[in-house]
């Protein structure tokens, strides 16, 4: 359901139908009192409330988001990355590259700033941004190394939500999604991969970063940086 | 490829705003706002509905107070008017045309103001004050809060009056939303009023 009143005209419209409805309250209660207003009132209340509930629903669906602002062609390909703790991740770097590799690529690294549920419902998302930030910045400059011309920016903590604000403003071509492994991933628990494939009629890759064993793995050189 | 990679760096100012709302966020503002008003609105009628239904026994009015429903059906007719004019001028500069956007601002000013006036005569010739029982109290809070809001409906209408008559805004939806945010709020006031003047003065 859209908001019905989200113009002046549609302001102006309410007008006239409280008016009419508290015209049809005043005449009910001047003809049989106020109990007999009163019934009028939720009656006529509930049928103008429930019609604008039937009828505020859009005619037309508006076009899907990842449509409105789509890469134009011929221009570079546009590759979504949504990470968060596996934004560094070698995996992640390694599938980027592949998918980057040879032709003319933008790429938007996208970081949700993973919140407290408390922390979230009193707005202290500071921090978590902040983190977010220099996870971002850790990609980016990973990225940069292995010759990939990234971007990045802090996206909401719920990963669908800053998918969708991304593609308001960056017409991807794919996204990438990293998560942790299976049994580690908060976001695969939460079914994230399958509802972005679900949403979004975009060319989805799931990665998955497993920290540990690349840790594990690393070179004594890698590892100190 | 390039090898330059960058952060979007927020500098000493804070993050951009993270916008899911297609919703401008002026709108946004005014919406927020009127849902404000409509509690603050909804605590007076409380008060008045508990008076008039919890705590009083008999005739409303009391006696020997009487309400002047005809005076006020005039005042509620001249608000309504200037809720039309209001509509009429917004949609002149969606035509692009200036002089019907600044009559109607023009005409709902006026129409506003003379409300205000009618409503402070009234109120001297009432017969009773807002110390005269929880009825004159809340009479005189809740036709007394709308007043107050009628005259900030007044200034911003006058704003904007004076901008449309400068050459301000245009039938672009952007360029004005200067009147449509005070559009809205001025048939809040009014669809207010017209709950008021049937809840107080004719039920």
């Amino acid at each position: 359901m859209k908001n019905p009143i989200r113009t002046e005209a549609e302001a102006f419209g309410f007008v006239i139908v409280v008016g009419i409805l508290f015209g049809a309250v005043a005449l009910a209660g001047a003809l049989g009192g106020r109990w007999v207003a009163l019934g009028v009132f939720l009656a006529l209340g509930l049928g103008i409330g429930v019609g604008i509930y039937m009828g505020s629903d859009p005619k037309e669906a508006e076009p899907a988001v990842w449509n409105r602002s789509r890469a134009e062609p011929g221009g570079p390909r546009k590759v979504l990355v949504i990470a968060n703790e596996t934004v560094a991740g070698r995996a992640l770097r390694g599938e980027i590259v592949q998918r980057t590799a040879g032709i003319e690529a933008d790429v938007l690294v996208v970081c949700p700033a993973l919140n407290s549920r408390i922390r979230h419902w009193t707005s202290d998302e500071d921090q978590a941004r902040e983190l977010a930030q220099e996870r971002i910045q850790r990609s980016l400059a990973a990225l940069a190394e292995v010759g990939v011309a990234a971007r990045g920016q802090v996206g909401d903590d719920d990963p669908m939500q800053a998918i969708e604000d991304a593609l308001r403003t960056f017409g991807a071509d794919e996204i990438i999604i990293s998560t942790h492994p299976p049994g580690r991933s908060n976001w695969l628990e939460k079914e994230v991969i399958e509802r972005a494939r679900e949403r979004f009629d975009l060319p989805i890759a799931h990665v998955v970063v497993d920290l540990e064993h690349e840790r594990a793995t690393a070179s004594p050189s890698s590892a100190e940086r | 490829m390039s090898t330059a990679a960058h952060a979007e760096d927020h500098g000493d100012h804070p993050p951009v705003a993270n916008r899911s709302s297609r919703v401008d966020s002026r709108l946004l503002g005014i919406y927020f706002f009127i849902a404000s008003e409509v509690m603050l609105f909804g605590s007076f009628f409380t008060a008045y509905f508990f008076a008039r239904v919890v705590v009083h026994k008999g005739p409303w009015p009391p006696h020997p107070f009487h309400l002047p429903v005809y005076l006020a059906l005039l005042n509620t007719i001249i608000l309504v008017t200037s809720s039309f004019t209001m509509h009429w001028g917004l949609q002149s500069i969606k035509r692009n045309n200036r002089a019907g956007l600044i009559a109607g601002l023009a005409l709902t000013f006026g129409l506003g103001l003379t409300f205000l006036l009618i409503q402070a005569r009234e109120y001297t010739r009432l017969g009773f004050s807002p110390h005269d029982l929880a009825f004159g109290s809340t009479f005189y809070g809740l036709t007394g809060l709308h007043g107050a809001h009628v005259f900030i409906g007044l200034n911003l209408l006058l704003y904007a009056l004076i901008r449309s008559v400068r050459g301000h805004y245009g039938p672009a939806p952007h360029d004005h939303l200067g009147v449509e945010v005070p559009g809205i709020y001025w048939h809040f006031v009014d669809v207010m009023w017209i709950v008021v003047y049937t809840t107080v003065y004719v039920l």
